[in-house]
């Protein structure tokens, strides 16, 4: 088994990216959507680190720092906006919940 | 005392009485329950249910007999009122008797000055606005508040206030026993007081003031009796003929203030006879208007064809009424208008033509009609009539002092009839049928005698007041310019009938057989004194009124050719023009004397043979003659005429006809428009609904289908557009790496 090679992170990057998106377009549960979300921003995460890593340039790590930052905000939104939902709507289901129709 | 200044005292004493007696003597009458049905309207009030009912029962008894009140046991009821009769007995002649006395010294000193009139002017009534004449000069609508006393005023103030003082004082007996007696004498007062103005005011508005004043009480009077159907619809009638003479009397009076610019009887003369306008003999003129709009006045006033109708229904009222109201004063209101206007007549020959025809034919026609009514006070009402129509043919022919002259005599003894069968009706407990009457000379002796004093003055047997002043007229008639030989022919006729009813209604009264009700027969009396002492006197006064004005060819001079001269000074002209006749020779005139004194005697002695001595004469001539009779007896159908043309006619039918064009013009234009409404609305709706709507909705609809391509991808799932993000992505993508 030779080393692990930036080729390695970004097949993860793609898979992480792959399955998260996959869940955002399939799940129901909106707490589950969110989860993927963090699958999603997590693959760019990988990626990132991989090409810093490769470029030896410490930028992409601290695009990473904010990334993690902006998906810790996301989530606090993100779940707020859920918790505000279920009161009016008694469901977390996205499905359930179709008003961004004309 | 200077009497002539205070002349606007003599009619207010009367209102004084007036307002007295209708504002304060309800709250002093403490009316007993059959007084009540008298006045049941005034009384409401304060009075309960009980009460009321019982009033009720009285007055159907007083319906059918209005004066029998006294002769059922009516004792206990007026001692309360007794204190308050007696006040109101006192007040309201002794008001009319100061009014006489103040006229009296106000005449005498009148008979002092040199011009023989007098004016006072108390304030300017009427201060109108300036205002373009006819003939577009500028004059003012004013008219004062003034009174004028003249010869001519000076003979109506006493007739007036002398004759209407002794009805007051027999009213004071006839109507003892009637109730609402403090109404009756308000309104009695409220007469002279309007009577008063009517012969005292200096111009014609006021002189209408006092026209339809009596107009008024006339009317109250007249349905004095309110309760009783007849009484109250006669009351109305008077009114509403009356109105129609007034309308006459407005326009003639608008006509004179466009023409002459001013009412003022002094300042009227004065234009006329200023020689500013010319006698109009050729042609109908304005001034000929005037005139006969004024006569048409007078003919609703007093009682001319064809205005006539509403007297002889007048009779409802009450007898004192009848005489006062009816007989000596306010229907001879018109021909004082009309001797007023002396001046304007004189230059008016074509109307005054119209005024003595209409004369001659109301005195003819009415008398026709007196020939064979059987009402006591009907036959007095229709003879009423009939010595209208002699003043006014005297007035026509230009013998003004003559109608003034008939007018005087006739307030006498007409005021004397009417006051004696009054008292017959009183003896007889409300007897008006004189076919139920008879036999009656010994029982009520006073109100015979006097009666047949009142019977021969009116009938023109010489001596008595009627023959002086009837016989002037008929002279007149015969001999002025105006006058004709027809006009002659038709006055001597009806002084022949005037003799002839006068004599049956004698003789079905007084003399002959009784044919009284047994019932009745028992009660009969002669009048209380307060009712026995008018008669006398009026009976003197047709005794003595006549020799004022003893005829020129009987020589006599003074006293007892005064009437004529006392009047002179009113009709200036009139005398001017009077002397110009006289062309006929004295022997004519005994002659013609004595005509009309034999068809006088003539009419005597025929209704004694027919209604004394064979008594079944007038039912044979009845028989033979039916159909005559009976257009007599129906008063020749005018009141059916008149009902059918005005009342059902003009009245009903022409209600019936504007109804007819109130549902088909009026409401067929609004129901038209009603229609067009809606068939254009109909339009509008379809217009709105299919284009405007349509247009509205079809862009909608347009919207809606191009929109829907784009609509049916707008899920509403957040995760269906995650999926168009990510395709979208991966489109771009695979575009990317093909390319």
């Amino acid at each position: 088994m030779g080393p692990i090679t930036t080729t390695h992170y970004l097949a993860l990057s793609a898979a992480l990216l792959l399955i998260g998106t996959i869940g955002v377009l399939t799940r129901r549960n909106i707490v589950i959507i969110l989860m993927s979300i963090e699958l999603i921003l997590n693959a760019v995460n990988i990626n990132l680190i991989a090409f810093s890593h490769y470029w030896q340039n410490v930028n992409g790590q601290i695009f990473a720092i904010f990334v993690i930052t902006d998906a810790v905000a996301e989530a606090a939104v993100g779940l707020g906006i859920l918790i505000a939902l279920f009161r009016n709507k008694e469901t977390v289901l996205a499905d359930e919940v179709d008003l961004l129709k004309w | 005392m200077n009497f002539l200044d205070q002349i606007w005292l003599i009619p207010l004493f009367p209102l004084v009485g007036a307002v007295v007696m209708l504002l304060l003597g309800k709250r002093l009458d403490p009316q007993p329950a059959s007084e009540v049905a008298i006045a049941p309207g005034l009384e409401h009030t304060h009075d309960d249910e009980h009460g009321h009912g019982h009033a009720h029962d009285h007055s159907h008894a007083h319906e059918a007999h209005p004066h029998d009140a006294h002769m059922h046991d009516h004792g206990h009821e007026h001692h309360h009122g007794a204190a308050l009769r007696g006040l109101v007995s006192l007040f309201c002649p002794g008001m009319v008797l100061l009014s006489f006395l103040f006229s009296a010294g106000a005449v005498a000193q009148l008979s002092q000055t040199a011009e023989r009139m007098h004016q006072v002017i108390q304030f300017t009534w009427l201060a109108g606005l300036p205002f373009h004449m006819a003939d577009g000069r500028l004059a003012t609508f004013s008219a004062d508040w003034g009174f004028l006393l003249d010869p001519l005023s000076a003979v109506m103030i006493l007739v007036v206030t002398g004759v209407g003082f002794l009805i007051h004082v027999y009213s004071i007996g006839y109507m003892g026993h009637e109730g609402g007696y403090y109404r009756f004498f308000g309104y009695l007062n409220l007469f002279v007081f309007f009577m008063l103005m009517l012969v005292l005011a200096n111009n014609y508005a006021l002189l209408f003031v006092g026209w339809e004043g009596v107009g008024l009480c006339s009317y109250l009077l007249i349905g004095f009796y309110f309760h009783k159907k007849s009484a109250s619809d006669a009351g109305i009638k008077a009114f509403v003929v009356n109105r129609v003479g007034d309308a006459g009397f407005i326009l003639g009076m608008l006509l004179m203030f466009a023409v002459l610019g001013t009412v003022k009887f002094v300042d009227v003369n004065q234009i006329l006879r200023s020689g500013q306008f010319h006698a109009e003999t050729a042609g109908f003129g304005v001034l000929s208007a005037m005139a006969l709009l004024l006569f048409i006045g007078a003919t609703g006033k007093s009682a001319q064809v064809p205005l006539y109708v509403w007297l002889p229904d007048a009779m409802e009222g009450p007898t004192p009424v009848s005489a006062l109201i009816h007989a000596a004063t306010m229907v001879t209101a018109g021909v004082y208008m009309v001797a007023r206007s002396s001046a304007l007549y004189q230059l008016t020959p074509q109307t005054s033509t119209i005024v003595a025809a209409v004369g001659a034919f109301t005195a003819i026609f009415a008398a026709s009609i007196a020939l064979v009514q059987n009402d006591i006070k009907r036959v007095l009402a229709y003879s009423t009539v009939s010595q209208l129509g002699y003043m006014f043919l005297a007035l026509g022919v230009g013998a003004y002092w003559v109608a003034i002259f008939h007018l005087f005599t006739h307030a006498f003894f007409k005021a004397l009839l009417f006051l004696c069968s009054g008292s017959v009706i009183h003896a007889l407990g409300g007897e008006q049928d004189m076919r139920r009457m008879g036999a009656l000379k010994d029982k009520i002796p006073v109100t015979h005698w006097t009666m047949w004093v009142g019977s021969i003055a009116i009938a023109g047997i010489p001596g008595f007041a009627g023959f002086f002043s009837k016989d002037e007229i008929l002279w007149q008639a015969y001999s002025s310019k105006q006058g004709s030989n027809a006009l002659y022919v038709i006055g001597l006729l009806t002084a022949g009938m005037t003799a002839f009813y006068m004599w049956r209604l004698m003789n079905m009264t007084f003399y002959g057989k009784s044919r009284v009700a047994p019932e009745v027969e028992a009660h009969i009396h002669e009048s209380p004194a307060s009712m026995t002492i008018p008669l006398s006197a009026l009976a003197l006064g047709s005794v003595l009124a006549g020799w004022i004005g003893t005829p020129k060819l009987w020589g006599m001079s003074g006293w007892f050719r005064g009437f004529e001269q006392w009047l002179e000074p009113a009709f200036a002209s009139a005398a001017i023009e009077a002397a110009q006749e006289g062309a006929h020779d004295a022997s004519t005139e005994w002659i013609l004397m004595a005509v009309s004194v034999a068809f006088a005697l003539i009419g005597i002695a025929v209704a004694r043979y027919c209604y004394h001595i064979r008594p079944e004469i007038p039912g044979a001539i009845e028989a033979r003659c039916g159909p005559i009779h009976r257009v007599l007896l129906n008063k020749w159908y005018v009141d059916e005429f008149y009902n059918f043309l005005f009342v059902d006619g003009f009245a009903k039918g022409g209600g019936r006809v504007f109804g007819a064009f109130d549902r088909n013009v009026v409401d067929g234009a609004v129901n038209g428009a009603g229609w067009l409404t809606r068939i254009s609305s109909t339009v509008s709706i379809w217009w709105d609904t299919w284009i405007v709507d349509g247009a509205v909705r079809f862009t909608s609809f347009l919207v809606k289908l191009s929109s829907y391509p784009v609509r049916i991808v707008q899920t509403g799932r957040v995760q269906a557009y995650a999926l168009f993000v990510v395709v979208g992505a991966l489109a771009f993508f695979g575009y990317y790496i093909a390319r």
